[in-house]
């Protein structure tokens, strides 16, 4: 072993190259190869002296980490200034550059500007060094004749755990003092693990039954708070990614998501607002949810989303986070907004219909009239654009049918179209009528207008699931959702849920699957040819969905063979393989971020639109 | 010392030459008759008319001179007596057989007369058939330089640079085709050999021979050499050997082996055998054979007393008297009575005398043989307080647990946290009452781990308003504002390494890299002194045992003895080779221990200055020492993670405790001396059965005398228990007065 390192220890010098870039940088143009050479053997010997010199230091100030203050007073030894300003925190590396036949390394040095040193405020003052020990031994130390431990067995276990306790101690009286909470984990079983699979792989997955199920078993099922903070992930990340890749048939099953959970009534959101909110107003006010948003119908999913959102501001706004206000605000600003285009208006003129009456009175009616006139420029105007003209309709149509059944309760009785039009604008006349009509409506008892379900916009062709002769209900439904995460005898029947489609013209195509590894990738895309009509429209943007996940089992997804995959990321699935899934920091900065999420989507959707083809 | 020494080496050297080689007349001549040095390698030239006695005494004269490097009065001197050089040595350098040219040549000044004498009566005889000796004479003669480092210049004798790999070759060969009971003797030599042919490579310039040789031979060395290899390894130009402190250790002084006369014999006939003038020149003037009449060693025996920078200690280095005896304790006037109660008193109360004079019995009135004089050292007066504390001690002594195998101390672990500025040394005092701590940032802090606070003395113009007749003058002068449960003191530049209690914790001493020791008082939180002596890092300082006096050690080789009321030291112990490290004084503060990154021990005596021991054996830099109570036993730890234990008395190894990981940083007694306690850098605390360990050892007559013990290898059943910290390097530990084990260090996350 010494043999084979020492004769390197002997030979071991500087490169001349070194020498050189060196005396170049101090303007030595010409140096001879000579010259190099015998520096380059002095100044190793020098810098070996120094850094043998150094270790001296090291080793007296008790530590195994040489420090550039151990060679400063090296170098105050051999009488040599010291380097200044050569101290680091951190962990500089070299960077390598290399051209014209030279290698360097050299250290990246930034410029620094004074001003923002200057004006950076001060960093917290570090602890002053204390003392610790464990205080029953002090205890035993000053009053109790002393005790003397036997280190047995279980005795020295015992001294051993003690001093264990006392750095552990110190461990956590460091982080106290940093006022940083202890972090938890919150591990899930085996079973949960499962269930977690099953449920979201149910919900954004082609077969409505199972996500029917899913959902309803989401909606009742008490005991799930401990998967909630990775439900929430899962749906924030989920719009996240959908909503750039204009995937309206997921977005719309994350919400249904976020439905079940607002149904069920073991489950408090609120420690997770921060992460769902973001996400549901993504739902709301973005400017692209769809592939084709002359054809697909993305308003409903604005709606259920308005609904969802009023939903949580009246189950969750208090006094202290204000969900309610911040959230009209931000619907108010953007709606103000001339530039905002016609979906994302829909979206915050259907978010504040659906806060109440008040809302509506106080903000909608006012602005009536300005919004009556853009909608006549678009629908009068030369026909610029289809979208726009949809777009058009649509809010006008939102506008009447939330703004009649209000206009009714509040204003006196005779309606009359011209003291309508005074009032309203171009919208008047059809307010009227709306009135008119709600006031009959009103009169009938029947509250409101029927409103369109998800269901309905979303028919899809049900992948009939016959799992030979599995009747239909109770535990007995193999391939279902397991209510219960409880037992492992659901992963006999893993197996079975890729295999489930029988349509013939549905194609599963498993595209790698690596078996060493516990992550298999699955890629299972359905020939969809079969699905064609415009009703369905939602069903055929389905993307190809391509999982990343621990078991054997594949994620389902059924689309068009010809559109792009997407990736939905599982992080807290992941997590979740690792048991160790760490509850993400639930931050007080949620406002913050759910102000700025909202932004983001506004305004990047254009972004987002160029890249798709309409 | 050396000379003597080197005289008796000598003898037989002549001894020798005269029996086996007979025809050599002058060689024989030189050898007896003319013994005061006509020389040619020695180039000690003179006149030679000049009567025997006569240039005996000029001989001495230039001697002394040289070896004081005054070369230019050698020179003069050499002028004046009319020593010429041409004129004497021709006769000689006629049958060396090349012309030194009477170039007078300082190489050989580092021995005296004989020694001197013993290499000429050794190159003549051996010169004629050869072919190697023009070599070793033209080289003696080519280099001479004034003003160069004469200690340099021992090594312009040259051979031929391509030789010198074959020479060693051949000795390797021989060595390694001996008896198995010679070889581990003399494999020893290698070592020196090698660094010194190495050097004479480097010296003379032959950069890449001396590099092939490294290459070649380096790897034969035992493991333990290897940072000084490595220093070596850097060294491959003249220019670097000037300034190199460990170039100039090894030039300085002589390798110390310890050979038995057989193995001696035998190297030496090989090495005559073969003309191999180049390797006997090594050993004649950089080596010292210690040679001893009896068995030779096992390897393992070699292995556990070498590895120190410059060979073991010389034999005759031990045998000074040592008296390792307790000072008798001063007899306590205020007597103690009725032990039930005093637990509640006060120790304010005076009582009747030692209920427990039993329990310490090696202290009662009878004088250890052993012990100095009780006034072989001045020390300090007692003072009331210091009655009073020891009245204390001895409460507490008879409540101290009697630890033993089956008995361990419980300890307690002060864990410094926020460390950043980096802990560098802690001190408890005796009583355990207040703990500092030295810190890379300079500062000094002191923390009281009793209830009771750390109070400063109230500033000047406050004291003069306080009524000083009143009874309880002594509180008031105390300013209760700002007493806190700790006090940082400033006054250092540099990292402090080196802290230590007064015994009667009024003043706290710290040694720096600044280079300065300072005394603090710990009634008004200030510096009181700062002693300059060390102009390089003061590594460690340490109090008496009786307060007064302190030792301090340093960068710059030399242990200082300070007394507190002085500003210059009293006593400089210089010897060490290398940094001093550590200090300890022994418990009976006539004698201070250093040890050194030399990788020795050296124990001082305070009353003369004298070194008395030399204790070789550490493979690493010293980094910790204890004395055992009863002042007859010492430990020490090194960077090599053992730690050695030592018979002070006469100067022997006695055991080994193996298990450390890493650099021992703290050694200690438990307070009747049952238990060492050891920790490490490796963050645990171990804890060790020091009676069996010095009950294991036999010590007959022989081994005591040659100081070759058998070391038991019993690490494993000594170690009592081993205690890990969770990431807490110990740097200090402690036993309090009843033996409970403190144990301090930084966190470090």
């Amino acid at each position: 072993m010494a043999e084979e390192r020492r004769p390197k220890q002997c030979t071991v010098v500087l490169p001349t190259e070194s020498m050189k870039a060196m005396a170049e940088s101090i303007g030595v143009g010409q140096l001879q190869e000579e010259s190099c050479a015998a520096l380059s053997e002095e100044v190793s010997y020098r810098i070996k002296d120094i850094a043998q010199d150094a270790l001296k230091f090291m080793h007296h100030g008790k530590r195994c980490k040489l420090t550039t203050s151990d060679i400063d007073h090296a170098l105050k030894l051999k009488n040599v200034e010291p380097l200044y300003g050569f101290q680091s925190q951190e962990f500089i590396p070299f960077r390598f550059a290399s051209g014209g036949g030279r290698e360097l390394h050299f250290y990246e040095e930034k410029e620094v500007d004074l001003s923002d040193i200057i004006n950076t405020p001060l960093p917290r003052v570090p602890l002053d060094v204390s003392l610790k020990a464990p205080k029953e031994q002090q205890k035993t130390e000053s009053t109790e004749p002393l005790k003397a431990v036997k280190p047995g067995q279980e005795e020295e276990g015992a001294i051993q755990k003690g001093q264990g306790a006392t750095s552990a101690e110190a461990k956590g009286k460091k982080d106290g003092l940093m006022r940083m909470k202890p972090r938890s984990t919150h591990e899930l079983s085996v079973e949960q693990q499962l269930y977690y699979k099953e449920i979201t792989e149910a919900c954004v997955g082609s077969c409505e039954a199972k996500r029917a199920e899913a959902l309803q078993s989401i909606a009742t099922d008490p005991g799930l708070y401990q998967m909630l903070p990775r439900f929430s992930t899962f749906i924030s990340e989920g719009v996240r990614v959908n909503v750039v890749q204009n995937n309206l048939a997921l977005l719309i099953y994350l919400m249904r998501m976020v439905k079940a959970l607002m149904d069920n009534p073991t489950l408090y959101l609120e420690k997770y607002l921060h992460e769902l909110i973001p996400a549901v107003v993504t739902c709301i006010v973005s400017k692209q949810l769809c592939l084709r948003p002359d054809v697909d119908n993305h308003w409903a999913l604005r709606d259920f989303a308005a609904r969802l959102m009023a939903q949580s501001c009246k189950t969750f706004s208090t006094t202290t986070n204000n969900i309610q206000s911040r959230i009209t605000k931000t619907f108010t600003k953007s709606w103000l907004d001339d530039k905002t285009q016609w979906t994302t208006r829909y979206g915050c003129i259907a978010g504040l219909s659906e806060l109440g009456p008040d809302v509506i009175k106080t903000l909608i009616l006012p602005r009536l009239t300005v919004e009556g006139a853009r909608i006549k420029a678009v629908s009068d105007g030369p026909v610029v654009s289809n979208i726009d003209k949809i777009g058009a309709d649509h809010v006008q149509s939102l506008l009447l049918k939330h703004c009649a059944s209000v206009i009714a309760k509040a204003r006196p009785l005779p309606d009359n179209v011209e003291q309508y039009r005074a009032d309203y604008g171009y919208l008047g006349p059809m307010l009227c009528s709306h009135v008119v009509k709600a006031r009959a409506q009103a009169a009938l008892q029947a509250q409101q207008v029927n409103r369109t379900t998800l269901t309905i916009t979303q028919p899809r062709p049900t992948l009939t699931v016959s799992q030979s002769g599995i009747g239909g209900s109770g535990g007995s439904r193999t391939p279902s959702i397991i209510k219960v995460p409880s037992s492992l005898t659901l992963m006999s029947t893993r197996p079975g849920t890729p295999t489930q489609p029988s349509p013939p013209a549905t194609k599963y195509i498993v595209m790698a699957t690596s078996s060493g590894s516990s992550s298999t990738q699955q890629v299972i895309t359905r020939t969809s040819s079969s699905v064609t009509s415009t009703v369905a429209s939602a069903t055929s943007t389905l993307q190809p969905l391509v999982k990343l996940e621990s078991g054997g089992s594949g994620g389902l997804g059924g689309s068009r063979p010809l559109q792009k995959y997407i990736v939905v990321s599982l992080p807290s699935s992941s997590s979740l393989e690792s048991k160790s899934g760490v509850l993400p920091p639930s931050s007080s900065a949620s406002p913050i971020l759910l102000e700025a999420r909202i932004k983001v989507d506004c305004s990047d959707s254009p972004g987002a639109s160029t890249q798709s083809p309409h | 010392m050396a000379a003597v020494q080197d005289g008796q080496l000598n003898m037989e050297v002549e001894k020798d030459i005269k029996t086996e080689i007979t025809n050599d007349g002058s060689g024989n001549i030189n050898a007896n008759s003319s013994s005061p040095g006509s020389t040619s390698s020695g180039g000690k030239s003179k006149s030679p008319a000049g009567s025997g006695e006569d240039q005996q005494t000029l001989l001495a004269v230039l001697q002394f001179l040289k070896r004081n490097k005054l070369t230019e009065s050698v020179d003069i001197l050499r002028r004046e007596a009319g020593l010429s050089a041409d004129a004497d040595d021709s006769p000689v350098s006629d049958s060396a057989g090349a012309g030194s040219g009477g170039v007078p040549n300082v190489s050989a000044d580092g021995g005296d007369a004989n020694s001197l004498l013993s290499r000429v009566s050794i190159a003549t005889p051996v010169a004629p058939p050869a072919t190697a000796p023009p070599k070793v004479v033209a080289a003696s003669g080519g280099e001479d330089q004034p003003d160069v480092n004469v200690v340099l210049s021992a090594y312009s004798q040259q051979g031929d640079p391509v030789l010198y790999p074959l020479y060693y070759n051949g000795l390797k060969k021989f060595i390694e085709s001996v008896l198995d009971c010679h070889r581990a003797e003399l494999s020893q030599v290698f070592y020196p050999l090698f660094v010194h042919m190495y050097l004479e490579l480097v010296y003379n310039n032959h950069e890449n021979e001396a590099k092939q040789f490294f290459e070649k031979f380096s790897g034969d060395q035992e493991c333990y050499y290897e940072e000084d290899l490595r220093i070596l390894s850097s060294m491959s130009k003249k220019e670097h050997m000037k300034g190199n402190e460990t170039m100039l250790d090894f030039r300085t002084s002589k390798f110390v082996l310890r050979i038995s006369r057989d193995s001696y014999q035998l190297l030496k006939r090989h090495l005559q055998e073969r003309q191999n003038n180049q390797i006997w020149n090594i050993i004649q003037e950089h080596l010292y054979i210690d040679i001893f009449d009896g068995m030779p060693r096992s390897k393992s025996q070699i292995d556990a007393m070498s590895g120190s920078l410059a060979g073991e200690g010389k034999r005759d280095a031990n045998k000074a008297k040592v008296f390792y005896g307790l000072l008798k304790e001063p007899e306590i006037e205020v007597p103690l009575d009725d032990e039930d109660e005093e637990a509640e008193n006060e120790e304010g109360k005076p009582k009747k005398k030692k209920p427990k004079k039993d329990s310490m019995g090696s202290k009662s009135k009878k004088q250890d043989p052993n012990a100095p004089q009780q006034t072989r050292i001045p020390l300090p007066e007692l003072k009331d307080s210091d009655k009073l504390d020891k009245i204390m001690n001895m409460k507490e002594a008879t409540k101290k647990i009697r630890l033993g195998p089956d008995n361990l101390p419980s300890i307690c672990f002060y864990s410094f946290l926020n460390a950043y500025q980096g802990l560098t040394a802690v001190d408890f005092t005796d009583d355990s009452s207040l703990i500092a701590g030295g810190f890379a940032d300079s500062t000094v802090r002191v923390w009281s781990v009793t209830p009771k606070k750390l109070r400063r003395v109230k500033s000047a113009a406050d004291l003069s308003n306080i009524d000083k007749e009143s009874d309880d003058v002594l509180e008031r002068i105390m300013d209760e504002k700002t007493a806190s449960e700790s006090k940082i003191l400033y006054g250092h530049s540099g990292p402090v390494y080196g802290i230590s209690f007064s015994p009667d914790r009024n003043y706290l001493l710290s040694s720096s890299e600044d280079g300065t020791v300072r005394l603090w008082s710990l009634q008004t939180f200030t510096c009181l002194v700062g002693y300059k002596g060390h102009n390089y890092p003061v590594w460690d300082t340490q109090f008496s045992p009786y307060g007064y006096y302190f030792i301090s050690g340093g960068h710059d080789r030399v242990a200082r003895l300070w007394a507190t009321d002085h500003y210059q030291p009293l006593r400089m112990f210089a010897g060490h080779l290398a940094d001093i490290t550590c200090t300890l004084f022994h418990p009976n503060s006539n004698y201070v221990a250093t040890g050194s990154a030399d990788r020795t021990i050296r124990l001082w005596d305070v009353l003369t200055g004298n070194c008395v021991r030399i204790l070789t054996g550490h493979k690493g830099p010293i980094h910790s020492l204890a004395f055992s109570p009863n002042g007859k036993f010492m430990a020490s730890g090194a960077t090599d993670g053992r730690v050695l234990l030592w018979d002070v008395g006469h100067g022997l190894m006695v055991g080994e405790l193996k298990g450390h990981t890493d650099t021992i940083y703290a050694l200690k007694f438990s307070r009747d001396g049952e238990i060492l306690a050891s920790g490490s850098m490796d963050n645990t605390v171990k804890l060790w059965d020091t009676l069996k360990a010095f009950d294991d050892v036999e010590l007959d007559d022989f081994t005591a005398a040659t100081g070759h013990i058998h070391l038991p290898e019993n690490s494993q059943e000594l170690l009592l228990g081993t205690y890990m910290t969770k990431s807490t390097p110990v740097i200090h530990l402690h036993f309090t007065r009843r033996n409970l084990l403190l144990a301090a260090g930084a966190y470090n996350p």
